[in-house]
Protein backbone atom coordinates (compact mmCIF):
# COMPACT_ATOMS: atom_id res chain seq x y z
CA UNK A 1 0.00 0.00 0.00
CA UNK A 2 2.74 2.41 0.95
CA UNK A 3 4.80 1.30 -2.03
CA UNK A 4 1.80 2.06 -4.26
CA UNK A 5 1.51 5.56 -2.85
CA UNK A 6 5.19 6.43 -3.34
CA UNK A 7 4.99 5.09 -6.87
CA UNK A 8 2.06 7.27 -7.83
CA UNK A 9 3.78 10.15 -6.05
CA UNK A 10 6.90 9.69 -8.15
CA UNK A 11 4.85 9.49 -11.34
CA UNK A 12 3.12 12.72 -10.39
CA UNK A 13 6.55 14.31 -10.10
CA UNK A 14 7.45 13.02 -13.56
CA UNK A 15 4.26 14.56 -14.94
CA UNK A 16 5.12 17.94 -13.43
CA UNK A 17 8.67 17.65 -14.77
CA UNK A 18 7.32 17.01 -18.28
CA UNK A 19 5.01 20.00 -17.99
CA UNK A 20 7.47 22.47 -16.44
CA UNK A 21 8.87 24.05 -19.60
CA UNK A 22 5.51 24.05 -21.46
CA UNK A 23 3.78 25.74 -18.52
CA UNK A 24 6.41 28.49 -18.51
CA UNK A 25 5.97 28.81 -22.29
CA UNK A 26 2.18 29.10 -22.18
CA UNK A 27 2.29 31.62 -19.35
CA UNK A 28 5.00 33.80 -20.93
CA UNK A 29 4.08 33.54 -24.62
CA UNK A 30 0.29 33.14 -24.52
CA UNK A 31 -1.36 34.27 -21.26
CA UNK A 32 0.84 37.16 -20.21
CA UNK A 33 0.73 38.74 -23.72
CA UNK A 34 -3.07 38.35 -23.78
CA UNK A 35 -3.42 40.18 -20.50
CA UNK A 36 -0.86 42.71 -21.65
CA UNK A 37 -2.95 43.38 -24.79
CA UNK A 38 -5.98 44.13 -22.59
CA UNK A 39 -3.88 46.46 -20.47
CA UNK A 40 -2.37 48.21 -23.52
CA UNK A 41 -5.87 48.80 -24.89
CA UNK A 42 -6.51 51.03 -21.85
CA UNK A 43 -3.48 53.24 -22.57
CA UNK A 44 -2.49 55.73 -25.23
CA UNK A 45 1.00 54.30 -25.60
CA UNK A 46 2.82 55.22 -28.84
CA UNK A 47 6.00 53.14 -28.39
CA UNK A 48 8.25 56.24 -28.34
CA UNK A 49 7.27 57.62 -24.96
CA UNK A 50 8.51 55.85 -21.88
CA UNK A 51 5.24 56.04 -19.96
CA UNK A 52 2.03 54.37 -20.90
CA UNK A 53 -0.68 56.95 -20.14
CA UNK A 54 -3.77 55.30 -18.69
CA UNK A 55 -6.85 56.49 -20.55
CA UNK A 56 -9.51 54.02 -19.39
CA UNK A 57 -11.97 53.06 -22.09
CA UNK A 58 -11.18 56.05 -24.29
CA UNK A 59 -9.75 53.86 -27.09
CA UNK A 60 -12.96 51.86 -27.20
CA UNK A 61 -15.05 55.02 -27.30
CA UNK A 62 -12.88 56.26 -30.16
CA UNK A 63 -13.64 53.09 -32.16
CA UNK A 64 -17.29 54.09 -32.36
CA UNK A 65 -16.52 57.40 -34.03
CA UNK A 66 -13.67 56.11 -36.21
CA UNK A 67 -15.02 55.92 -39.75
CA UNK A 68 -12.06 53.85 -40.97
CA UNK A 69 -12.69 51.30 -38.23
CA UNK A 70 -16.34 51.08 -39.19
CA UNK A 71 -15.38 50.77 -42.85
CA UNK A 72 -12.87 47.97 -42.17
CA UNK A 73 -15.34 46.16 -39.91
CA UNK A 74 -17.91 46.40 -42.68
CA UNK A 75 -15.40 45.11 -45.25
CA UNK A 76 -14.45 42.22 -43.00
CA UNK A 77 -18.06 41.19 -42.42
CA UNK A 78 -18.64 41.45 -46.16
CA UNK A 79 -15.75 39.04 -46.76
CA UNK A 80 -17.27 36.59 -44.29
CA UNK A 81 -20.87 36.88 -45.50
CA UNK A 82 -20.13 36.73 -49.22
CA UNK A 83 -16.94 34.69 -49.40
CA UNK A 84 -17.59 31.92 -46.92
CA UNK A 85 -20.97 30.75 -48.32
CA UNK A 86 -19.49 30.87 -51.83
CA UNK A 87 -16.54 28.68 -50.88
CA UNK A 88 -18.72 26.29 -48.85
CA UNK A 89 -21.19 25.96 -51.71
CA UNK A 90 -18.50 25.33 -54.33
CA UNK A 91 -16.69 22.99 -51.95
CA UNK A 92 -19.91 21.04 -51.52
CA UNK A 93 -20.60 20.82 -55.25
CA UNK A 94 -17.10 19.43 -55.75
CA UNK A 95 -17.28 17.03 -52.80
CA UNK A 96 -20.73 15.77 -53.83
CA UNK A 97 -19.59 14.96 -57.36
CA UNK A 98 -16.19 13.57 -56.40
CA UNK A 99 -17.88 11.31 -53.87
CA UNK A 100 -19.91 9.68 -56.66
CA UNK A 101 -16.88 8.87 -58.80
CA UNK A 102 -15.76 5.28 -59.23
CA UNK A 103 -12.20 6.28 -60.14
CA UNK A 104 -9.98 9.36 -60.14
CA UNK A 105 -11.26 10.85 -56.90
CA UNK A 106 -7.83 11.03 -55.24
CA UNK A 107 -6.45 12.94 -58.24
CA UNK A 108 -9.20 15.56 -57.95
CA UNK A 109 -8.69 15.84 -54.21
CA UNK A 110 -5.00 16.52 -54.82
CA UNK A 111 -5.71 19.14 -57.47
CA UNK A 112 -8.44 21.08 -55.69
CA UNK A 113 -6.64 21.11 -52.37
CA UNK A 114 -3.37 22.38 -53.82
CA UNK A 115 -4.14 26.12 -53.61
CA UNK A 116 -4.94 25.83 -49.90
CA UNK A 117 -1.45 24.62 -49.08
CA UNK A 118 0.30 27.27 -51.17
CA UNK A 119 1.85 30.40 -49.68
CA UNK A 120 -0.79 33.16 -49.69
CA UNK A 121 1.86 35.77 -50.55
CA UNK A 122 2.78 33.87 -53.72
CA UNK A 123 -0.88 33.26 -54.57
CA UNK A 124 -1.73 36.93 -54.09
CA UNK A 125 1.02 38.11 -56.44
CA UNK A 126 0.17 35.62 -59.16
CA UNK A 127 -3.47 36.74 -59.05
CA UNK A 128 -2.46 40.39 -58.83
CA UNK A 129 -0.78 39.94 -62.16
CA UNK A 130 -3.74 38.08 -63.66
CA UNK A 131 -5.94 41.06 -62.71
CA UNK A 132 -3.71 43.81 -64.19
CA UNK A 133 -5.12 46.17 -66.88
CA UNK A 134 -4.31 45.39 -70.54
CA UNK A 135 -1.80 44.74 -72.03
CA UNK A 136 -0.25 43.35 -68.83
CA UNK A 137 -2.98 41.37 -67.09
CA UNK A 138 -3.83 37.93 -68.36
CA UNK A 139 -7.57 38.09 -67.66
CA UNK A 140 -7.89 41.37 -69.50
CA UNK A 141 -5.83 40.05 -72.40
CA UNK A 142 -8.18 37.11 -72.66
CA UNK A 143 -11.23 39.39 -72.46
CA UNK A 144 -9.84 41.62 -75.21
CA UNK A 145 -8.86 38.64 -77.35
CA UNK A 146 -12.44 37.33 -77.34
CA UNK A 147 -13.86 40.78 -77.98
CA UNK A 148 -15.17 41.71 -74.52
CA UNK A 149 -14.52 45.04 -72.78
CA UNK A 150 -11.55 45.08 -70.41
CA UNK A 151 -12.25 45.34 -66.68
CA UNK A 152 -10.75 47.43 -63.90
CA UNK A 153 -10.55 44.57 -61.38
CA UNK A 154 -8.23 45.63 -58.51
CA UNK A 155 -8.35 49.30 -59.54
CA UNK A 156 -12.07 49.91 -59.05
CA UNK A 157 -13.90 50.31 -55.78
CA UNK A 158 -16.72 48.10 -56.99
CA UNK A 159 -14.60 45.23 -58.27
CA UNK A 160 -11.50 45.18 -56.07
CA UNK A 161 -13.03 43.46 -53.04
CA UNK A 162 -14.76 40.91 -55.25
CA UNK A 163 -11.50 40.21 -57.10
CA UNK A 164 -9.70 39.64 -53.80
CA UNK A 165 -12.53 37.43 -52.63
CA UNK A 166 -12.37 35.33 -55.81
CA UNK A 167 -8.69 34.65 -55.06
CA UNK A 168 -9.53 33.86 -51.43
CA UNK A 169 -12.30 31.45 -52.37
CA UNK A 170 -10.05 29.81 -54.97
CA UNK A 171 -7.45 29.21 -52.27
CA UNK A 172 -10.00 28.10 -49.68
CA UNK A 173 -12.56 25.85 -51.33
CA UNK A 174 -10.30 22.79 -51.40
CA UNK A 175 -10.34 22.82 -47.61
CA UNK A 176 -14.14 22.88 -47.54
CA UNK A 177 -14.17 20.07 -50.10
CA UNK A 178 -11.88 17.77 -48.10
CA UNK A 179 -13.86 18.20 -44.88
CA UNK A 180 -17.20 17.78 -46.67
CA UNK A 181 -15.92 14.64 -48.42
CA UNK A 182 -15.01 13.20 -45.03
CA UNK A 183 -18.54 14.07 -43.88
CA UNK A 184 -20.09 12.42 -46.95
CA UNK A 185 -18.00 9.28 -46.44
CA UNK A 186 -19.40 9.09 -42.91
CA UNK A 187 -22.98 8.61 -44.13
CA UNK A 188 -23.72 4.84 -44.19
CA UNK A 189 -24.61 3.36 -47.60
CA UNK A 190 -27.65 1.63 -46.08
CA UNK A 191 -29.41 5.00 -45.75
CA UNK A 192 -29.12 5.61 -49.48
CA UNK A 193 -30.14 2.07 -50.33
CA UNK A 194 -33.17 2.24 -48.08
CA UNK A 195 -34.20 5.54 -49.64
CA UNK A 196 -33.80 4.12 -53.13
CA UNK A 197 -35.94 1.09 -52.27
CA UNK A 198 -38.57 3.54 -51.07
CA UNK A 199 -38.38 5.15 -54.50
CA UNK A 200 -36.63 8.41 -53.64
CA UNK A 201 -34.97 10.34 -56.51
CA UNK A 202 -31.49 11.88 -56.46
CA UNK A 203 -32.78 15.32 -55.47
CA UNK A 204 -34.92 13.89 -52.68
CA UNK A 205 -32.03 11.87 -51.31
CA UNK A 206 -29.84 14.98 -51.36
CA UNK A 207 -32.45 17.08 -49.54
CA UNK A 208 -33.76 14.52 -47.08
CA UNK A 209 -30.67 12.45 -46.28
CA UNK A 210 -27.36 13.93 -47.40
CA UNK A 211 -27.81 17.54 -46.34
CA UNK A 212 -29.37 16.89 -42.89
CA UNK A 213 -26.66 14.35 -42.05
CA UNK A 214 -23.95 16.81 -43.09
CA UNK A 215 -25.14 19.38 -40.57
CA UNK A 216 -22.40 18.80 -37.97
CA UNK A 217 -19.74 19.07 -40.70
CA UNK A 218 -21.36 22.23 -42.02
CA UNK A 219 -21.45 23.79 -38.56
CA UNK A 220 -17.75 23.10 -38.09
CA UNK A 221 -16.95 24.63 -41.49
CA UNK A 222 -19.15 27.63 -40.81
CA UNK A 223 -17.46 28.42 -37.51
CA UNK A 224 -13.87 27.72 -38.52
CA UNK A 225 -14.46 29.53 -41.81
CA UNK A 226 -15.93 32.57 -40.10
CA UNK A 227 -12.82 32.84 -37.95
CA UNK A 228 -10.55 32.37 -40.99
CA UNK A 229 -12.37 34.99 -43.08
CA UNK A 230 -12.49 37.42 -40.14
CA UNK A 231 -8.69 37.31 -40.11
CA UNK A 232 -8.15 38.02 -43.83
CA UNK A 233 -4.96 40.04 -44.17
CA UNK A 234 -2.13 38.65 -46.31
CA UNK A 235 -3.94 38.66 -49.65
CA UNK A 236 -5.20 42.23 -49.25
CA UNK A 237 -1.79 43.50 -48.17
CA UNK A 238 -0.18 41.88 -51.21
CA UNK A 239 -2.82 42.55 -53.84
CA UNK A 240 -3.47 46.27 -53.25
CA UNK A 241 -0.95 48.89 -54.26
CA UNK A 242 1.37 49.82 -51.37
CA UNK A 243 -0.57 47.25 -49.37
CA UNK A 244 -2.99 49.98 -48.33
CA UNK A 245 -6.28 48.11 -48.71
CA UNK A 246 -7.37 50.51 -51.44
CA UNK A 247 -8.73 51.88 -53.61
CA UNK A 248 -10.06 54.22 -50.91
CA UNK A 249 -10.04 51.55 -48.17
CA UNK A 250 -12.63 49.59 -50.13
CA UNK A 251 -10.79 46.29 -49.56
CA UNK A 252 -9.16 47.00 -46.21
CA UNK A 253 -9.96 44.32 -43.62
CA UNK A 254 -9.85 44.78 -39.85
CA UNK A 255 -6.51 43.01 -39.42
CA UNK A 256 -4.82 45.26 -41.97
CA UNK A 257 -6.10 48.31 -40.09
CA UNK A 258 -4.81 46.78 -36.86
CA UNK A 259 -1.41 46.24 -38.49
CA UNK A 260 -1.22 49.77 -39.90
CA UNK A 261 -2.32 51.39 -36.64
CA UNK A 262 0.27 49.49 -34.62
CA UNK A 263 3.23 49.28 -36.97
CA UNK A 264 2.85 52.29 -39.27
CA UNK A 265 1.33 54.95 -37.01
CA UNK A 266 2.58 53.29 -33.80
CA UNK A 267 -0.67 53.82 -31.89
CA UNK A 268 -0.13 50.66 -29.86
CA UNK A 269 -2.92 51.32 -27.36
CA UNK A 270 -5.54 52.02 -30.00
CA UNK A 271 -4.50 49.05 -32.09
CA UNK A 272 -4.58 46.79 -29.02
CA UNK A 273 -8.17 47.88 -28.41
CA UNK A 274 -9.07 46.69 -31.90
CA UNK A 275 -7.38 43.33 -31.31
CA UNK A 276 -9.41 42.95 -28.13
CA UNK A 277 -12.58 43.55 -30.14
CA UNK A 278 -11.45 40.86 -32.60
CA UNK A 279 -10.75 38.54 -29.68
CA UNK A 280 -14.25 38.97 -28.31
CA UNK A 281 -15.86 38.42 -31.71
CA UNK A 282 -13.92 35.15 -32.06
CA UNK A 283 -14.70 34.17 -28.47
CA UNK A 284 -18.44 34.65 -28.99
CA UNK A 285 -18.34 32.59 -32.21
CA UNK A 286 -16.41 29.81 -30.47
CA UNK A 287 -18.89 29.77 -27.58
CA UNK A 288 -21.78 29.54 -30.03
CA UNK A 289 -20.03 26.60 -31.68
CA UNK A 290 -19.59 24.79 -28.35
CA UNK A 291 -23.23 25.41 -27.53
CA UNK A 292 -24.48 24.18 -30.92
CA UNK A 293 -22.27 21.08 -31.04
CA UNK A 294 -23.24 20.17 -27.51
CA UNK A 295 -26.97 20.37 -28.28
CA UNK A 296 -26.30 18.34 -31.45
CA UNK A 297 -24.74 15.60 -29.36
CA UNK A 298 -27.70 15.28 -27.04
CA UNK B 1 -20.18 -1.29 -61.75
CA UNK B 2 -21.23 0.04 -65.14
CA UNK B 3 -19.93 3.46 -66.09
CA UNK B 4 -23.00 5.55 -66.79
CA UNK B 5 -23.28 8.55 -69.07
CA UNK B 6 -23.74 10.79 -66.01
CA UNK B 7 -20.44 9.53 -64.71
CA UNK B 8 -18.61 10.56 -67.87
CA UNK B 9 -20.20 14.02 -67.77
CA UNK B 10 -19.15 14.42 -64.13
CA UNK B 11 -15.62 13.33 -64.95
CA UNK B 12 -15.42 15.79 -67.84
CA UNK B 13 -16.74 18.73 -65.81
CA UNK B 14 -14.40 17.96 -62.91
CA UNK B 15 -11.46 17.65 -65.26
CA UNK B 16 -12.12 21.05 -66.83
CA UNK B 17 -12.71 22.67 -63.43
CA UNK B 18 -9.51 21.09 -62.15
CA UNK B 19 -7.48 22.43 -65.05
CA UNK B 20 -9.00 25.88 -64.48
CA UNK B 21 -8.05 25.67 -60.79
CA UNK B 22 -4.48 24.83 -61.76
CA UNK B 23 -4.27 27.62 -64.33
CA UNK B 24 -2.59 30.13 -61.96
CA UNK B 25 0.06 27.52 -61.12
CA UNK B 26 0.70 26.71 -64.81
CA UNK B 27 0.87 30.40 -65.54
CA UNK B 28 3.25 31.16 -62.70
CA UNK B 29 5.68 28.36 -63.60
CA UNK B 30 5.47 28.97 -67.36
CA UNK B 31 6.20 32.67 -66.91
CA UNK B 32 9.19 31.97 -64.68
CA UNK B 33 10.83 30.36 -67.74
CA UNK B 34 9.95 33.18 -70.12
CA UNK B 35 12.12 36.09 -71.21
CA UNK B 36 11.06 39.65 -70.39
CA UNK B 37 10.01 40.20 -73.98
CA UNK B 38 7.68 37.22 -73.99
CA UNK B 39 5.97 37.82 -70.66
CA UNK B 40 2.75 39.27 -72.02
CA UNK B 41 2.11 36.68 -74.70
CA UNK B 42 -0.86 34.48 -73.95
CA UNK B 43 0.99 31.26 -74.56
CA UNK B 44 1.36 28.71 -71.79
CA UNK B 45 4.53 27.26 -73.27
CA UNK B 46 7.56 29.57 -73.43
CA UNK B 47 8.89 30.07 -76.97
CA UNK B 48 12.49 30.27 -75.82
CA UNK B 49 12.55 28.66 -72.37
CA UNK B 50 15.23 30.22 -70.22
CA UNK B 51 16.73 29.68 -66.78
CA UNK B 52 17.90 33.30 -66.68
CA UNK B 53 15.24 34.40 -64.21
CA UNK B 54 16.25 31.72 -61.74
CA UNK B 55 19.94 32.53 -62.23
CA UNK B 56 19.21 36.20 -61.68
CA UNK B 57 17.13 35.43 -58.60
CA UNK B 58 19.73 33.18 -57.02
CA UNK B 59 22.76 35.34 -57.79
CA UNK B 60 21.53 38.94 -57.63
CA UNK B 61 18.91 38.86 -54.91
CA UNK B 62 18.59 37.72 -51.34
CA UNK B 63 16.30 34.84 -52.24
CA UNK B 64 18.81 32.08 -51.37
CA UNK B 65 19.23 33.64 -47.96
CA UNK B 66 15.46 34.00 -47.40
CA UNK B 67 15.04 30.43 -48.51
CA UNK B 68 17.59 29.21 -45.95
CA UNK B 69 16.02 31.39 -43.23
CA UNK B 70 12.63 29.81 -43.90
CA UNK B 71 14.10 26.30 -43.89
CA UNK B 72 15.99 26.94 -40.65
CA UNK B 73 13.06 28.50 -38.78
CA UNK B 74 10.69 25.87 -40.17
CA UNK B 75 12.88 23.03 -38.94
CA UNK B 76 13.40 24.40 -35.45
CA UNK B 77 9.72 25.22 -34.95
CA UNK B 78 8.68 21.80 -36.26
CA UNK B 79 11.15 19.87 -34.09
CA UNK B 80 10.22 21.85 -31.00
CA UNK B 81 6.49 21.48 -31.64
CA UNK B 82 6.81 17.73 -32.19
CA UNK B 83 8.86 17.26 -29.02
CA UNK B 84 6.82 19.39 -26.64
CA UNK B 85 3.33 18.76 -28.01
CA UNK B 86 3.82 15.01 -27.93
CA UNK B 87 5.38 15.09 -24.45
CA UNK B 88 2.57 17.27 -23.08
CA UNK B 89 -0.10 15.28 -24.93
CA UNK B 90 1.35 12.09 -23.50
CA UNK B 91 1.40 13.50 -19.99
CA UNK B 92 -2.28 14.40 -20.21
CA UNK B 93 -3.19 11.03 -21.71
CA UNK B 94 -1.27 8.78 -19.32
CA UNK B 95 -0.67 10.47 -15.95
CA UNK B 96 -2.83 11.38 -13.00
CA UNK B 97 -1.79 14.46 -11.09
CA UNK B 98 -3.30 17.38 -9.26
CA UNK B 99 -4.43 20.29 -11.44
CA UNK B 100 -4.48 18.12 -14.57
CA UNK B 101 -7.89 19.17 -15.81
CA UNK B 102 -7.32 22.87 -15.19
CA UNK B 103 -3.92 22.92 -16.90
CA UNK B 104 -5.30 21.00 -19.87
CA UNK B 105 -8.22 23.38 -20.33
CA UNK B 106 -5.92 26.37 -20.03
CA UNK B 107 -3.59 24.99 -22.72
CA UNK B 108 -6.53 24.20 -25.01
CA UNK B 109 -8.01 27.64 -24.48
CA UNK B 110 -4.91 29.20 -26.06
CA UNK B 111 -6.25 27.97 -29.42
CA UNK B 112 -8.95 30.63 -29.12
CA UNK B 113 -6.54 33.53 -28.79
CA UNK B 114 -6.05 35.15 -32.20
CA UNK B 115 -2.41 35.73 -33.15
CA UNK B 116 -3.38 39.30 -34.03
CA UNK B 117 -3.97 40.05 -30.37
CA UNK B 118 -0.59 38.65 -29.35
CA UNK B 119 1.66 40.25 -31.97
CA UNK B 120 1.78 43.69 -30.32
CA UNK B 121 2.84 42.31 -26.91
CA UNK B 122 5.27 39.89 -28.60
CA UNK B 123 6.75 42.82 -30.51
CA UNK B 124 7.23 44.84 -27.33
CA UNK B 125 8.66 41.80 -25.55
CA UNK B 126 11.05 41.14 -28.42
CA UNK B 127 12.26 44.70 -28.36
CA UNK B 128 12.78 44.70 -24.60
CA UNK B 129 14.61 41.37 -24.57
CA UNK B 130 16.68 41.97 -27.71
CA UNK B 131 14.84 39.30 -29.71
CA UNK B 132 13.71 41.66 -32.47
CA UNK B 133 15.53 41.04 -35.74
CA UNK B 134 16.76 37.60 -34.69
CA UNK B 135 15.84 34.08 -35.75
CA UNK B 136 14.81 33.38 -32.17
CA UNK B 137 12.36 36.27 -32.50
CA UNK B 138 10.71 34.57 -35.48
CA UNK B 139 10.72 31.17 -33.79
CA UNK B 140 9.69 31.63 -30.17
CA UNK B 141 5.90 32.12 -30.58
CA UNK B 142 5.58 28.80 -32.42
CA UNK B 143 7.60 26.52 -30.14
CA UNK B 144 4.45 24.71 -28.96
CA UNK B 145 0.78 24.68 -29.87
CA UNK B 146 -2.45 23.93 -28.09
CA UNK B 147 -3.73 22.24 -31.24
CA UNK B 148 -0.78 19.83 -31.48
CA UNK B 149 -1.08 19.01 -27.78
CA UNK B 150 -4.73 18.15 -28.23
CA UNK B 151 -4.02 16.06 -31.33
CA UNK B 152 -1.22 14.09 -29.64
CA UNK B 153 -3.27 13.48 -26.51
CA UNK B 154 -5.99 11.89 -28.64
CA UNK B 155 -3.47 9.54 -30.21
CA UNK B 156 -1.64 8.64 -26.99
CA UNK B 157 -5.00 7.79 -25.44
CA UNK B 158 -5.16 4.70 -27.62
CA UNK B 159 -1.72 3.42 -26.59
CA UNK B 160 -2.34 0.43 -24.24
CA UNK B 161 -1.35 0.99 -20.60
CA UNK B 162 0.01 -2.57 -20.45
CA UNK B 163 2.87 -1.54 -22.72
CA UNK B 164 3.78 1.29 -20.38
CA UNK B 165 3.63 -1.01 -17.35
CA UNK B 166 5.79 -3.54 -19.18
CA UNK B 167 8.35 -0.81 -19.73
CA UNK B 168 8.26 0.05 -16.02
CA UNK B 169 8.84 -3.60 -15.08
CA UNK B 170 11.81 -3.63 -17.45
CA UNK B 171 13.22 -0.76 -15.41
CA UNK B 172 12.92 2.01 -17.97
CA UNK B 173 12.44 5.48 -16.53
CA UNK B 174 9.30 7.42 -17.43
CA UNK B 175 11.02 9.59 -20.03
CA UNK B 176 12.44 6.56 -21.84
CA UNK B 177 9.04 4.86 -21.76
CA UNK B 178 7.62 7.84 -23.61
CA UNK B 179 10.55 8.13 -26.00
CA UNK B 180 11.30 4.48 -26.77
CA UNK B 181 7.95 2.72 -26.34
CA UNK B 182 5.16 5.20 -26.96
CA UNK B 183 6.55 7.62 -29.54
CA UNK B 184 7.06 4.93 -32.23
CA UNK B 185 3.39 3.96 -31.84
CA UNK B 186 2.06 7.39 -32.81
CA UNK B 187 4.23 7.95 -35.89
CA UNK B 188 1.27 8.71 -38.22
CA UNK B 189 0.09 11.49 -35.90
CA UNK B 190 3.63 12.82 -35.58
CA UNK B 191 4.11 12.98 -39.33
CA UNK B 192 0.77 14.74 -39.80
CA UNK B 193 1.65 17.27 -37.10
CA UNK B 194 5.13 17.74 -38.60
CA UNK B 195 3.73 18.49 -42.05
CA UNK B 196 1.08 20.93 -40.78
CA UNK B 197 3.57 22.73 -38.59
CA UNK B 198 6.23 22.99 -41.27
CA UNK B 199 3.86 24.14 -44.01
CA UNK B 200 2.06 26.57 -41.71
CA UNK B 201 5.36 28.01 -40.64
CA UNK B 202 6.71 28.13 -44.20
CA UNK B 203 3.71 30.23 -45.25
CA UNK B 204 3.49 32.41 -42.10
CA UNK B 205 3.50 36.10 -42.93
CA UNK B 206 2.21 38.45 -40.24
CA UNK B 207 4.62 37.78 -37.37
CA UNK B 208 7.87 37.50 -39.39
CA UNK B 209 6.83 40.73 -41.14
CA UNK B 210 6.57 42.46 -37.78
CA UNK B 211 9.58 41.11 -35.93
CA UNK B 212 12.19 41.37 -38.72
CA UNK B 213 13.49 44.64 -40.17
CA UNK B 214 16.80 43.35 -41.40
CA UNK B 215 16.44 42.36 -45.06
CA UNK B 216 18.95 39.52 -44.61
CA UNK B 217 16.80 37.86 -41.97
CA UNK B 218 13.49 37.89 -43.85
CA UNK B 219 11.69 34.61 -44.30
CA UNK B 220 10.57 33.69 -47.82
CA UNK B 221 7.01 35.13 -47.71
CA UNK B 222 8.19 38.43 -46.25
CA UNK B 223 11.10 38.59 -48.69
CA UNK B 224 8.78 37.74 -51.59
CA UNK B 225 6.33 40.45 -50.61
CA UNK B 226 9.13 43.01 -50.29
CA UNK B 227 10.89 41.88 -53.47
CA UNK B 228 7.67 42.02 -55.48
CA UNK B 229 6.96 45.51 -54.25
CA UNK B 230 10.35 46.55 -55.69
CA UNK B 231 10.17 44.63 -58.96
CA UNK B 232 6.48 44.73 -59.65
CA UNK B 233 6.83 45.71 -63.28
CA UNK B 234 9.15 42.79 -64.01
CA UNK B 235 6.47 40.16 -63.79
CA UNK B 236 8.72 37.33 -64.94
CA UNK B 237 10.87 37.95 -61.83
CA UNK B 238 7.81 38.16 -59.59
CA UNK B 239 6.59 34.81 -60.97
CA UNK B 240 10.03 33.26 -60.51
CA UNK B 241 10.06 34.39 -56.87
CA UNK B 242 6.55 33.04 -56.37
CA UNK B 243 7.62 29.71 -57.92
CA UNK B 244 10.62 29.44 -55.60
CA UNK B 245 8.36 30.08 -52.59
CA UNK B 246 5.73 27.62 -53.78
CA UNK B 247 7.55 24.68 -55.33
CA UNK B 248 9.12 23.22 -52.12
CA UNK B 249 5.72 23.06 -50.45
CA UNK B 250 4.14 21.62 -53.58
CA UNK B 251 6.79 18.88 -53.65
CA UNK B 252 6.21 18.06 -49.98
CA UNK B 253 2.49 18.10 -50.72
CA UNK B 254 2.71 15.78 -53.72
CA UNK B 255 4.87 13.30 -51.79
CA UNK B 256 2.71 13.28 -48.65
CA UNK B 257 -0.68 14.11 -50.23
CA UNK B 258 -2.41 11.04 -48.79
CA UNK B 259 -1.31 11.78 -45.22
CA UNK B 260 -1.97 15.50 -45.56
CA UNK B 261 -5.47 15.06 -46.94
CA UNK B 262 -6.27 12.38 -44.38
CA UNK B 263 -4.81 14.50 -41.61
CA UNK B 264 -6.80 17.57 -42.68
CA UNK B 265 -9.99 15.56 -42.82
CA UNK B 266 -9.22 14.11 -39.40
CA UNK B 267 -8.45 17.32 -37.63
CA UNK B 268 -9.89 20.02 -39.84
CA UNK B 269 -7.00 22.41 -39.55
CA UNK B 270 -3.93 23.68 -41.29
CA UNK B 271 -0.83 24.39 -39.16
Amino acid sequence: MRKQRTLSRSRELWAYAFLAVPIVFYVVVRFYPSIFAFYLSLTDWDIVSRDKGFVGFENYARLFSDSVFRKTLFNTIRYVVVGLPASMFLGFVLAYNINKLTFGSSLYKTVFFMPYITSMVAVAWVWRWLYQPPPVGVFNNILVAIGLPSQQFLRSIGQAWISILVTTVWADLGFQMIILLAGLKGIPDEYYEAARIDGAGNMQILRKITLPLLKPTAIFLLISGTIRYLRIFTQVMNMTSQGDGGPLNSTKPLVLYIYDTAFKSFEMGYSAAMTVVLFFIILVITLIQMRVTRSEDQ
Amino acid sequence: MKISRMHIVTQAVLLITGLAMLFPFFWMIATSFKTGREVFSLSLIPQNPTMENYQELFTNSNFPLWFLNSVLCGFIVTLSTLFFDSLVGYTFAKYRFRGKKLIFILILSTMMIPTEMLVIPWFIMSNDLGWANTYWGIIFPGMMSGFGTFLMRQFFDSVPNDLIDAGRIDGLNEFDIWRRICMPLVKPALSALAIFTFVGNWNAFLWPLIVINDIYKYTLPVGLSFFNGEFQTEWEMVMTGASVATIPVLIIYLIFQKQIIKGIALTGIKG
